[in-house]
């Protein structure tokens, strides 16, 4: 990959759980490359574990909307990029606005608050499976376990009401899907500002959630507080549930894996960030642009050029995780995975998606020892037009 | 070995305190509290493996 040939950015995945093979003969040669991005303008994709990490904890390269250009846009022009952030929308920000808005939230999802959360999770986890099991074979995981899960904790955090979600979520998935226009997801984000803002004004009961507490405080205006609302929800529930998802769909497909974790439960950490980072449900990764002229991995970017750095294909970077590194094992060591990025801008819901993870996955096998996929697996759907990558249904029965 | 936060540029993500609950805690507004700065032996890979993963690098060791 040298002289006049840009490669396009691969969208094509080899199979359900693998990013596309193109990614890893990039990282091998070239792990800052030129990218021809789907609309024909040419910027970077970062795909080497080490250079992802010092680009997303780097202040040169921006993350605000007014310059990042997301990798796959939608048909038309992108109703986000090129303007200011929303009012609240803190992953299109720098700092200082970014850290102002982060530290009103990072209170509020500390390890030891999330891991408070876990009676709750373990009892609508246990909820959906009687529902699961008294509906009877077959299934889709998604709209009875997956889906419902992260919307019922992420409206009762918030204090929305769970009865809204069909709006909540029919909004999100027009947001977060790749064939919606500009147009659709411009008015898609509207309605849920809309939503969020109404849902707020309505959120005063006892137990009252962190909308209205923030409301309380006043140090966040109302829209950035909608903003910081339409956020977390549909973030909270779109891939956490895409995770969840396929995550049973990976453990059903590795049968091995799945066997060495029934048989040893205490594994069950390990697991969940070892699919955290197999799978990487962001599915092209996270967009940057340099701010000034700068002299990163031997290659000189230009002030406003796009670059993507590939979660993806850093996730499977054997210079960080060993000749393996394709490979889901569970008890393989994880530390550093990038499934939730790197730098100021990591998720902050992290451990809220773990707490939900471990315990939904032990919950599910053991309450159906002998689930399986009801289809041929190579019917599963997988939601490939989504920023958010995972399977659009996942039929089981046991 | 002997650990230093840097709660100035710590952003709550509170990986730290999920893996090494025994050394690092997180205050009310997220920020890292080092529940122990020379933790023992037994915790001293664990410690390094979160220092390095923390995604502003606030933790630092000083070894000896
Ligand atoms: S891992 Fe780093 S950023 Fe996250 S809470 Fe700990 S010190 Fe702060």
């Amino acid at each position: 990959m040298t002289g006049d040939t840009v490669p396009r950015y691969p969208t094509l995945r080899p199979g359900p759980f693998d990013p596309p093979a193109e990614l890893a003969e990039l990282r091998r040669w070239e792990p800052i490359s030129r990218m021809e991005y789907p609309d024909g303008h040419v910027g970077w994709v970062v795909t080497s574990h080490h250079l992802a990490r010092s680009m997303l904890s780097d202040p040169r390269f921006s993350a605000r909307s007014e310059f990042k250009r997301p990798p796959v846009s939608r048909p038309g022009a992108d109703p986000f990029y090129g303007a200011p952030a929303l009012p609240g929308w803190l992953v299109d920000m720098d700092p200082p606005e970014h850290t102002r808005l982060r530290q009103q939230l990072a209170g509020r999802f500390t390890a030891r608050r999330m891991r408070e959360m876990r009676p709750e999770v373990d009892q609508i986890v246990g909820r959906l499976l009687s529902d699961m099991e008294r509906h009877g074979p077959p299934v889709d995981l998604v709209q009875h376990f997956a889906l419902p899960l992260p919307s019922q904790l992420i409206s009762a955090l918030l204090g929305v009401p769970y009865r809204e979600r069909a709006e909540f979520q029919r909004h999100s998935e027009t947001l977060f899907s790749l064939q919606a226009t500009a147009a659709e997801a411009a008015a898609a984000m509207a309605e849920l500002y809309a939503l969020v803002r109404e849902l707020t004004k309505q959120d005063r009961g006892q137990h009252r959630g962190l909308l209205a507490t923030l409301t309380e405080e006043g140090t966040l205006d109302a829209e950035e507080i909608a903003g910081v609302g339409v956020l977390l929800l549909t973030a909270g529930h779109e891939s956490t549930s895409k995770s969840l998802a396929l995550s049973v769909f990976a453990l059903l497909s590795h049968p091995d894996q799945l066997a060495k974790l029934t048989a040893t439960p205490t594994l069950i950490d390990n697991a969940v960030e070892e699919l955290l980072r197999y799978l990487t449900v962001f599915h092209f990764g996270v967009p940057r642009t340099p701010l000034e002229d700068v002299w990163f991995g031997g290659r000189l970017l230009r002030a406003g050029e796009s670059i993507t750095v590939s979660l993806p294909a850093a996730n499977r970077d054997p210079g960080w995780f060993g000749a393996a590194a394709d490979r889901l094992d569970i008890e393989r060591r994880t530390t550093g995975h990038m499934a939730f990025g790197y730098g100021i801008h990591q998720c902050l819901g992290q451990n809220l998606v773990r707490t939900e993870l471990r315990a939904a996955l032990p919950a599910l096998f053991r309450r159906f020892p002998e689930l399986r996929v009801a289809v041929d697996p190579g019917e599963v759907p997988l939601s490939t037009d989504m920023s958010v990558y995972g399977v659009q249904r996942l039929p089981v029965a046991w | 070995m002997n650990i230093t936060v840097d709660t100035g540029s710590c952003i709550g993500s509170g990986q730290c305190a999920a893996s090494a609950p025994e050394v690092f805690d997180q205050d009310d507004d997220g920020r890292v509290v080092l529940i122990e700065s020379r933790p023992a032996e037994t915790f001293h890979d664990l410690v390094h493996e979160v220092a390095q993963c923390c995604p502003v690098q606030a933790i630092s060791l000083d070894e000896y």
